[in-house]
């Protein structure tokens, strides 16, 4: 299943509804693509909601630390929301779960960025 | 968990992405017929599809004179992989380490670190030219009151 990307605003926050998998290739490039849109525009405030990623490789997992790097150049911030299990574990083998704002309740991710 | 199926099954591939898929896909049917549960074959066929990626994509560069081999065995004991390319070659001792802290937001290197923790053993051979990684994941028995406290690394006994 390739990577959907569906893209909402709430409270001064944009969030991207991530669904499917985030690997080398086009999920990677989706991300990517997103994220420099979002950049591109002057968006501040970024919140990937994970829930429906079932997958993520090494691939997937560069684009979201350039996602944060990208992000914090520009004085903008990107934080996680609701990851699955999978993505979870792949994280804190790897310790970007460290690295990353991580939230299980979207209401608290909204109001984190004020 | 139903009893292991042994059986090996091997063939060569072109340098595409659709390779890695098959590759991937030839992974979770061999993790799915030894009873692994989810989280056990998430982690195996993870590591499975970067070695592949690897193969097609730094190892051959997708070129397409170049092929893939895979081969996927259960020996009863272990799920065992190999998967080779016909690249330059690869050193893993000079890999750096992505948990280090000048290499934690870097966007690429995690691939061969991700292999070596989802498995038990890994081991590179050089070809000439070439790199052939075989992978080795123990298959945990159904626990017993005798061995109850064992675990997955308790069973490397090789």
């Amino acid at each position: 299943m390739a990577l959907t990307i569906a893209t909402r605003q709430l409270d001064g926050v944009t969030i991207l509804d991530l669904s499917g998998r985030i690997t080398l290739g086009e999920g990677s490039v989706q991300l990517r693509d997103a994220i420099r849109d979002l950049i591109g525009k002057g968006v501040k405030h970024i919140l990937l909601s994970l829930g429906n990623v079932n997958y993520i490789d090494s691939s997937g997992l560069g684009e979201l630390v350039s996602a944060f790097t990208t992000a914090k150049n520009q004085n903008a911030d990107v934080k996680l929301l609701n990851l699955t299990k999978k993505v979870k574990d792949v994280l804190q083998v790897t310790k970007l779960y460290t690295v990353f704002d991580i939230y299980d309740d979207e209401a608290h991710a909204i109001a984190s960025f004020k | 968990m139903t009893g292991p199926q042994t059986g090996r099954l091997s063939f060569k591939l072109a340098s595409t992405m659709d390779s890695v898929a098959e590759i991937e896909a030839a992974a979770e049917k061999l993790t799915q017929a030894a009873g692994m549960d989810e989280d056990e074959s998430f982690r195996v066929v993870m590591a499975v599809r970067e070695a592949a990626v690897n193969a097609v994509l730094h190892g051959n560069g997708y070129d397409p004179n170049k092929q893939v081999s895979a081969s996927f065995e259960n020996t009863g004991k272990s799920l065992v992989i190999s998967i080779a390319d016909q690249g330059e070659g690869l050193d893993p001792d000079t890999l750096p380490d992505p948990l280090a802290p000048e290499n934690l937001l870097r966007g690429t290197g995690r691939g061969i670190f991700l292999i070596r923790s989802f498995l038990d053993e890994v081991h590179f051979r050089q070809l000439h030219p070439g790199t052939e990684l075989t992978l080795i994941k123990h298959l945990t028995p159904a626990a017993t009151p005798d061995d109850v406290t064992q675990n997955d690394k308790d069973l490397d006994t090789n």
